[in-house]
């Protein structure tokens, strides 16, 4: 047993809204550089969807990963150790910056230089590689919220036969989901195995996949061999760049930015022991559904006496292993087994594991006519509605849909139990009620707002009225006094800080407003701006 | 030996001096320049191209170079002892060196004119380049205009009598200018831009030729690498220097 430590990150994808939040801020971070201004180390997909690069998934083409040769034994998709040599001059596997995009500025400088006219200025894009004005006709999220889905989802490699078709003629009963992706740094990865210079290394103390700038010879074999296609080349420096998983930050105990600045709190990073010795053996594991439970096996119970002897004999210190036995990812991942890796069917061994979405499926019983509320449906759908899980399969279990069936029941589940847990069943009846007889007047003018509006939700408000003691004469008074009033007046916009000769120094006036072009006769009448304040 | 001031410059002095910045200039970016030390790929910007020049380019340079060594390298009076006549030894050259230029020509021609053409090439093609691609180009169509001139079209000339004597002995640091002074003028420009691209060597991408990654075939697949350890901090080097180092 030879024990190392893997820095490790699960996500849980019901939570992911596709603000792109981790992409942006990553992207400030890491990759606003020129040369890499098309790389992104961060990206968030919407699936279906064909994804980026563009079919990145269907290794037929992209020859990513590792397989198994008639022997059985673990080799590169992209071929052996001299066939990769002999491809140095053209690699044939490249991806092109076309299936990426081309990157694209905008003439911002127009909008603030452009000379007083009767139209309003525009920022016209223009290719950061040639420094042309360019049409923007792709990006890396450009299928974002299935924009373009009857044209381009048809093509994602995870899609086939009569679901390809259905999502090409109905994608508006479709389900949607977002998929944030990064370096997976896994456990045997193929960019490593791939580098000829021996730049790309894995980290012995976390698990950190890096690429040496000095050592990298620009050699570009990383890029293919890397089935997620999450090493970039930075053709400025002519070097290959990739996910650092933020290293400055882990080391310095932070998490790494995506992890920080993601609005749906889905990310969770973890420690996880695993034994390096039997990683190439899990790798090679002859039938592919087994590959989950092969990688699975590789991981240690970092609560083993026989493990953490072995951990310490490894060097890894007392608080490292005290981090890995309250690792969330461990908890997802080996105790609660609801966190699965994407396309363990590539081999590398993946460490961004993913919580798969329940969405789909509660889609599925909302196109079927059933109630996503009602667990007995879901579960119902889970067993019976084949589309949503082949999908999900394809993705996380090489498509074993019996795995991601039983994920997906542990969810809803978990989801039914916890919405049981309100807070009034919890804290009881008199604990329970008292924020609601706190706002009693609150909940009076909303009451009658919604009857007013002849709302549907009025009844609600009204059974639950109904429920507390009746208003006393006080209250009634002032829900009277609060409707009579009306809403605050809203104070947002620039109008607050004053205008005119009472605005702060330095503000920003607007300038006059050119005359409209196709004036009919009209009727402006010189005072008006005046009347409106 | 009556040999010009001109002929010293140009086939002592000039070779000499090359060959210092080529070394000397290898060893300086090799220190301080690791960062710039790459092939510069560019075939993410444009393949169609690349797909066929790169390959023939670099194919038909190493046949050439095999040939640049045999041919200077190893004197007339060797292969003739060996058995091989001087006019199968120029028969067998011509054919290879001709097949194997210009395939080389030819991938030059493809690379230069993606680099020329595609505008995006064009835009990252730096400093560096706009001396090595035309410096390399002329160096490979005035060795195969001579070879054509002279040994394919023309009478033959045999330039093992005296380029190579020349070459070798700038190398055996036995210098004979006389020897080329003489030498057809496409054979001697030919030599002269030869020097040169070894001059301007270390400072192209040409440095990536040093980096074949010939270490590939025989290492394992994974690399594990230890972080290197933290350089202490001045302030806390002074005042728990002992313990830091007994850690």
């Amino acid at each position: 047993m030879r024990v190392m430590a893997q820095i490790a990150m699960v996500m849980n994808l019901d939570k992911c809204i596709g603000c792109h939040t981790c992409s942006v801020t990553c992207k400030q971070t890491w990759t606003n550089r020129t040369g890499v201004e098309y790389a992104w180390f961060n990206n968030v997909e919407t699936k279906p969807g064909v994804g980026y690069p563009r079919r990145y998934e269907d290794q037929e083409q992209w020859k990513g990963g590792w397989m198994l040769d008639r022997r059985g034994r673990l080799v590169l998709r992209s071929g052996g150790r001299v066939k990769r040599l002999l491809s140095l001059f053209s690699n044939p596997d490249l991806p092109s910056i076309e299936d990426y995009y081309e990157p694209v500025t905008y003439d911002y400088d127009n909008l603030v230089s452009a000379p007083a006219g009767q139209d309003i200025p525009v920022a016209r894009p223009r290719s950061v590689l040639t420094g042309r004005p360019t049409s923007v006709t792709w990006g890396a999220n450009w299928e974002d919220g299935l924009g373009g889905a009857p044209e381009h989802a048809g093509a994602d490699p995870n899609l086939t036969g009569e679901w390809a078709e259905k999502v090409r003629f109905e994608f508006e009963q479709t389900f949607l989901f977002h998929l944030p992706r990064l370096c997976e740094h896994c456990l045997n990865p193929a960019c490593v195995s791939a580098c000829p210079s021996g730049a790309l290394y894995k980290r012995v103390e976390d698990g950190i996949v890096l690429v040496d700038q000095n050592r990298c010879r620009g050699w570009r074999m990383c890029v293919t061999a890397c089935p997620y296609k999450k090493v970039y080349v930075n053709h400025a420096t002519g070097k290959a760049e990739k996910c650092t998983f933020c290293f400055p930050r882990i080391e310095a105990g932070q998490p790494t930015v995506c992890s920080e600045t993601c609005v749906g709190r889905l990310r969770y990073l973890g420690l996880l022991l695993y034994d390096a010795d039997r990683v190439g053996e899990a790798a090679a594991a002859p039938d592919e559904h087994d590959l989950l439970d092969a990688q699975r096996g590789v991981f240690l119970d970092p609560t083993d006496p026989e493990v953490l002897a072995a951990a310490r004999e490894s060097g890894i210190p007392e608080d490292w292993l005290a981090a890995a036995r309250r690792s969330p990812v461990y908890d997802l991942v080996m105790r609660y087994e609801v966190a699965l890796p994407l396309h363990p069917e590539y081999r590398t061994l993946p460490m961004v594991w993913y919580v798969p979405p329940l969405s789909p499926v509660l889609d599925a019983v909302i196109v079927a006519g059933g109630d996503q509320d009602d667990p007995d449906h879901v579960f119902a759908a889970v067993t019976r509605l084949r589309i949503p899980l082949d999908y999900l399969a394809s993705l996380f279990t090489a498509g074993d849909t019996d795995v991601v069936a039983g994920v997906l029941m542990k969810l809803t589940a978990l989801r039914s139990y916890m919405r049981a847990l309100e807070f009034a069943a919890l804290a009881g009846p008199g604990r329970g009620e008292a924020p609601l007889r706190q706002h009693r007047r609150g909940l009076e003018l909303i009451q009658r707002a919604l009857v007013d509006a002849d709302s549907p939700y009025r009844h609600l408000l009204t059974a639950l009225c109904g429920l507390l003691p009746p208003p006393t004469e006080a209250d009634l008074a002032a829900v009277a006094r609060l409707a009579a009033e009306g809403p605050p007046a809203e104070e947002v916009g620039l109008d607050p800080y004053g205008h005119g000769e009472f605005a702060p120094p330095g503000t920003f006036t607007p300038p006059e407003q050119a005359a409209p072009t196709l004036a009919a006769p009209t009727s402006v009448t010189p005072t008006r701006q005046e009347d409106d304040r | 030996m009556n040999v010009s001031t001109a002929d010293l410059l140009l086939w002592v002095a000039f070779p000499y001096v090359c060959l210092a910045v080529f070394a000397v200039g290898h060893v300086w970016r090799y220190r301080h320049d690791q960062f710039g030390w790459t092939t510069h790929t560019s075939q993410l910007l444009e393949r169609r191209w690349l797909r066929w020049g790169s390959p023939l380019f670099h194919l038909g340079a190493f046949a050439v170079i095999a040939g640049h060594v045999v041919g200077l390298a190893v004197p007339a009076s060797l292969t003739q002892a060996a058995g091989i006549s001087e006019h199968a030894y120029h028969t067998v050259a011509v054919w290879l060196g001709s097949v194997a230029g210009v395939a080389m020509v030819t991938g030059l021609g493809m690379l230069c004119a993606r680099r020329l053409l595609t505008r995006r090439i064009r835009l990252t093609t730096d400093r560096s380049d706009k001396v090595l691609f035309p410096l390399l180009a002329a160096t490979v169509l005035l060795g195969i205009a001579a070879t054509a001139a002279h040994n394919v079209f023309g009478g033959g000339y045999d330039y093992r009598e005296t380029v190579s004597v020349w070459f070798r002995g700038v190398i055996t640091l036995q210098p004979q200018p006389d020897a080329v002074s003489g030498a057809p003028l496409l054979f001697q420009l030919h030599a002269l831009t030869a020097c040169l691209l070894f001059a301007a060597w270390p400072f192209t991408r040409l440095v990536h030729v040093w980096s074949v990654p010939v270490g590939y075939l025989v290492r394992p697949y994974l690399v594990y690498r230890r972080r290197p350890a933290a350089a202490p901090l001045p302030a806390r080097r002074t005042s728990t220097g002992a313990s830091r180092r007994a850690a």
